[in-house]
């Protein structure tokens, strides 16, 4: 069962196969973006005269750069604030001890199974009625709000399996709540802080629907809407829009590629819980 | 709880005085820990509960987002939302894309999963490939294969000609009867390299000798993926499940970049409906009504997934 036979030689052949069928999108993506706009053969045949015009263009004329500067700004101050906010609140949960505490808990696990449809049009009401449409701070708030429940679910659930002995060494120490928070609990939770990350950086990065509602036509949107009016100025110029889409995809590939295995890993485990 | 921490006469010194530290952390703990819980509830609290219930209240309305003068029309919005066509083949659609997609996206990366869970040479840089496109934007991923699905020798239909079709043309993306399942091929691409990562994740956690004295026992590999692993897995299959559900009941993106709920209004998913009743008709009542339906749908699922983990977490 442990050696390679050719029946596992076999099953390698079929999945490299299978790996590359399923990789014909992302050629395409890459072979049509460094093609000439004149040239018009098949996109399944390798570009003849690649060129790197069309990365120039739609650099220049998409507005992608500041589009990401956009969306790193919002991406970070909504994770670092789901970071803080979501650990202290899942620390104050699960160690307090009033009445009140895991009601309060529930109440908080009621976001999981309320979709942000629901809320959609009296949020972006209460927004417009603050005067804040067209900024980044609705959607920085709405990505704390929408993804606490999940994060607190995280954090609540790995929290459960430290043991307390560890803060009540500190409080020997003389540590206050908050110091044995900072100094002892939160390093604990580095593991769990890490897929917290990751998956909260990649929904905000990724998100289409809030921006659209809130940044379109703003100067402050996000890459996905940035890509979004773009293509709809440059409809049939295929490999200019291809290389729009390429360019805003590569910050999170690179990503993807130098930490695939905690990426991955980040992904399988944040499910488990 | 108190009672086990009190001390005994013939503790030590070291104990009494740790437990007198454990005491004064509970009770300065249960004073102030509401604040450590306050910033975290004023934004949630802000964005997802008074919102939510907004839009409970306004999908009885007729308000259309601008005027001061809107009044009830009791269910309404919901009587006309199962009588109009174009959002009963959206309620429709939408059971389409989820069931569609999360039988697909499970199947494959199932299938995936136990191909890479072997020897191969090539699992690891397999494993990237497929898991990629989860990571891509949903925006770059439709644009692409609304290149792809294009009519007359786009690169899909180019494919089929060079499997042996070669009268087939479909209009992937412009025919109604075609559209929803277009649009699910491209959710599915998008999303099986996830299920493969959790099933892998579920499939490292069998332990190999239950496997291999099966083996020897005589069961074929059938045999042993139904006996061994499919029951050592069940908990990755259901949280798949759930998960590839709940995501096709919410789809909006792939949707409204690749036909904007067209052609005829026959690829709309609630979500692109919501969207556009509310915010390009102006209808804000009829939105929330929608929204409130879609609401209802994903809660009931929502409660299942959530009583599941609740009991995985438990059996572990």
């Amino acid at each position: 069962m442990n050696r390679y036979t050719w029946r596992t030689g076999t099953l390698e052949g079929v999945m490299i196969v299978v790996a590359l069928i399923f990789m014909v999108p992302v050629y395409v993506l890459i072979n049509l973006s460094i093609r000439d706009q004149t040239d018009l053969s098949s996109p399944l045949v390798p570009t003849a005269n690649p060129t790197f015009d069309n990365f120039a263009n739609a650099w220049a004329q998409s507005g992608l750069g500041q589009a990401m500067v956009n969306s790193a700004v919002i991406t970070v101050v909504s994770v670092l604030l789901l970071v803080g906010l979501g650990s202290l609140c899942a620390y104050g949960l699960a160690r307090a001890t009033a009445r009140w505490s895991a009601p309060a808990f529930y109440l908080f696990m009621i976001g999981l199974l309320v979709p942000f449809q629901l809320g959609l049009v009296p949020l972006y009401r209460n927004f417009a009625a603050l005067g804040l449409l067209g900024t980044m701070v609705p959607l920085v708030i709405i990505y704390v709000g929408l993804r606490l429940p999940f994060t607190l679910f995280l954090y609540t659930t790995f929290l459960r399996q430290i043991p307390a002995e560890y803060e009540e060494a500190a409080s020997l120490d003389g540590a206050g709540t908050f110091g044995r928070f900072r100094r002892v609990v939160f390093p604990l939770l580095r593991p769990i802080t890490g897929t917290v990350i990751i998956l909260n950086g990649l929904f905000v990065w990724n998100d289409f629907l809030t921006p659209l509602l809130y940044l379109s036509g703003s100067p402050n949107r996000t890459v996905p809407i940035a890509v979004y009016s773009f293509v709809n100025e440059n409809t049939t110029v295929w490999p200019l829009v291809f290389a729009a889409l390429l360019i805003s995809v590569i910050p999170v590939l690179i990503a993807f590629f130098v930490f695939q295995k905690t990426l991955i890993q980040g992904f399988a485990s944040g499910i488990k819980g | 709880m108190t009672a086990a921490t009190e001390p005994s006469p013939a503790e030590t010194g070291r104990t009494v005085r740790e437990s007198a530290a454990r005491r004064n952390a509970r009770r300065t703990g249960s004073r102030f820990i509401w604040l450590f819980i306050l910033p975290a509830a004023v934004f949630y609290g802000f964005v997802v509960l008074i919102p939510s219930f907004q839009g409970v209240f306004f999908s009885f309305t007729n308000w259309n987002g601008l005027s001061s003068d809107w009044s009830f029309v009791g269910i309404d919005n919901f009587t006309r939302l199962f009588e109009d066509a174009v959002s009963v083949k959206a309620i429709g659609n939408t059971f389409l894309y989820a069931i569609l997609s999360t039988v697909f996206e499970n199947i494959l990366g199932l299938l995936v999963a136990l191909a890479l869970h072997s020897r191969i040479k090539s699992r690891n840089v397999l494993r990237v490939l497929f898991f990629m496109p989860v990571v891509l934007l949903s925006v770059v991923i439709a644009y692409l294969w609304q290149y792809l699905f294009q009519v007359n020798n786009g690169a899909i239909t180019q494919l089929l000609h060079a499997i042996g079709l070669h009268d087939a043309n479909p209009n992937w993306l412009g025919d109604p009867n075609l559209v929803v399942y277009s649009i699910s091929i491209i959710v599915i691409w998008q999303f099986t390299g996830y299920t493969m990562v959790i099933y892998l994740a579920g499939l490292q956690g069998i332990p190999p000798e239950q496997l291999e004295a099966a083996a020897i026992d005589g069961a074929g590999p059938i045999a042993r993926f139904w006996y061994v692993v499919r029951p050592l897995l069940a908990p990755a299959i259901t949280v798949n499940i759930m998960l590839s559900l709940i995501r096709g009941f919410m789809i909006f993106d792939q949707v409204w970049v690749t036909t904007g709920g067209g052609p005829a209004d026959s690829s709309h998913s609630l979500s692109t409906l919501v969207y556009r009743t509310a915010f390009q008709f102006g209808e804000l009542g009829r939105g929330a009504a929608i929204a409130l339906v879609l609401a209802v749908i994903v809660g009931i699922l929502g409660f299942f997934q959530y009583r599941g983990l609740l009991r995985s977490g438990g059996a572990r």
